[in-house]
């Protein structure tokens, strides 16, 4: 598996994960589908980032401070933008993040060479 | 009249029985491996000053049986140019009349002695594989090899993996040019005592031409081979002595945690290797090959239907780090919940 697409699966079922995390929260339950979509696609975008950072960058602690740095900078947008659950957007997300820039970095191999014309 | 000493008999005929190498470019260094049909000797090739193994036939004479079957081995090994296949350098006649052939000498040990410090089960078939690929060559040339077992493979001082003593080895009619010591059903055993005397024979041939016998190990040799049905050997005869080598690697010096796991997909893959029946086993050796790969990347083995445990013990096994991931994220979670509640 390369590692865009381990970023991108991984990212998408840990972003669906913590969307789903919102059930803990009676005041949000309502709102749940929209919650854990939205969660998803920011797994998917940190994780997409973390594969192409991957890509270009050989680097653990590189990988995992940059995943950490999309994941709360997503998190912080959403939690920016609904002005509440500061906490509890931000620490999740940023860890999806770092997860995902640890796995992209350790696992998923590279793209070989093109094929020569 | 004085006696001499046994110790002094035995020297004095160790002596004669060493090959006279006069006007050859070779020096005898040392003897290497005894067997029924030849003694393999180290030697110097000092025209390009590098070691060879030299095996000579122990009888004089070019002509007969056992010299025509050395000449054919020779012949077998230098058509098989693989890595996997121990190249022959040269061929001939000694001045004393023995036959000869020289070959690359292999510095390592034999796949017995090399696994005892191989506890890995997917080294171990990293190995196989590398066993597999040097016999399906053999097989695309027309050649079998019938004397497969853990004593005919040595591995190389870096790592390589060589098939050897392929004095037994049938080349198969319609491939190579008809070789007359295929048309009789004697087969006279070449393989060198590196087996430890485990050879032994199986059983005498009685039909067609009523001489020879069949000369193997048992355990390693298929039913129609140990019965003597040479017409009947083809690629799954060796492919039966190659599910017998794996059934070796996996279990022999395995430490005993790990032995009791054999999985049963290695299981299958062996048990139908090694069916009795010709028609059950493997029809190729790169299919039985492709099973045992399969094997090693956490895929489905085509020999072994499994169960729905075993699939999802498997995928576990093959998407390990996924789930640990996620199980780890969860357990964070379920503390960052706890934690934001109170």
């Amino acid at each position: 598996m390369n590692k865009l697409l381990l970023g991108l699966l991984l990212g998408a079922v840990l972003g669906a994960l913590d969307g789903g995390t919102a059930w803990f929260y009676p005041e949000v339950r309502a709102q749940m589908v929209g919650i854990i979509v939205g969660s998803t696609i920011k797994g998917l975008i940190a994780g997409v980032a973390a594969g192409i950072f991957a890509r270009k960058v050989n680097s653990v602690p590189l990988g995992i401070l940059f995943g950490l740095a999309v994941g709360f900078a997503l998190a912080f947008l959403v939690a920016y933008l609904q002005h509440d659950h500061y906490v509890a957007i931000i620490l999740p997300g940023s860890i999806v993040g770092l997860l995902v820039g640890y796995a992209t970095q350790q696992y998923g191999v590279m793209p070989g060479p093109a094929n020569a014309r | 009249m004085r006696h001499l000493s046994d110790k002094a008999l035995t020297r004095l005929r160790s002596g004669t029985e060493l090959p006279d190498l006069g006007g050859t470019r070779y020096r005898l260094i040392s003897q290497v491996a005894r067997g029924g049909m030849g003694v393999v000797y180290a030697a110097e090739d000092e025209c390009l000053q590098r070691r060879v193994a030299l095996k000579v036939l122990e009888i004089s004479g070019s002509e007969g049986d056992l010299p025509n079957r050395l000449m054919r081995e020779a012949r077998v090994l230098a058509r098989l140019e693989h890595p996997g296949i121990v190249p022959v350098h040269d061929a001939g006649t000694l001045a004393d009349g023995r036959v000869f052939y020289a070959m690359k000498f292999v510095e390592g040990q034999r796949l017995d002695q090399y696994i005892e410090s191989q506890a890995s089960t997917p080294d171990r078939l990293r190995i196989f594989l590398r066993i597999c690929d040097a016999v399906a060559f053999a097989h695309a040339h027309g050649v079998l090899h019938r004397d497969l077992k853990p004593a005919n493979v040595m591995v190389g001082s870096f790592g390589e993996i060589l098939v050897m003593d392929w004095g037994l080895a049938k080349i198969l009619a319609d491939v190579l040019k008809p070789d007359p010591l295929e048309d009789d059903a004697s087969i006279v055993h070449s393989s060198t005592d590196r087996e430890n005397g485990t050879a032994i024979p199986a059983t005498a041939i009685s039909a067609s031409t009523g001489h020879g016998s069949v000369l193997g190990t048992p355990g390693y040799m298929s039913p129609e081979q140990a019965r003597g049905e040479i017409e009947l050997l083809d690629a799954r005869s060796d492919i039966y002595s190659l599910g017998a080598l794996l059934r070796y690697l996996l279990s022999e010096k395995l430490p005993a945690h790990l032995s009791t796991l054999l999985d049963r997909s290695l299981e299958a893959i062996c048990g139908k290797a090694c069916a009795p029946a010709r028609e059950a086993r493997y029809s190729a050796v790169q299919e039985m090959a492709a099973d045992v790969s399969r094997y090693l990347n956490g895929l489905a083995v085509g020999a072994h239907r499994e169960s729905i445990f075993e699939k999802v013990t498997r995928l576990y096994r093959r998407y390990r780090f996924f789930v640990l991931l996620i199980a780890a994220y969860l357990v964070m979670r379920i503390l960052l919940i706890l934690l934001l509640k109170h």
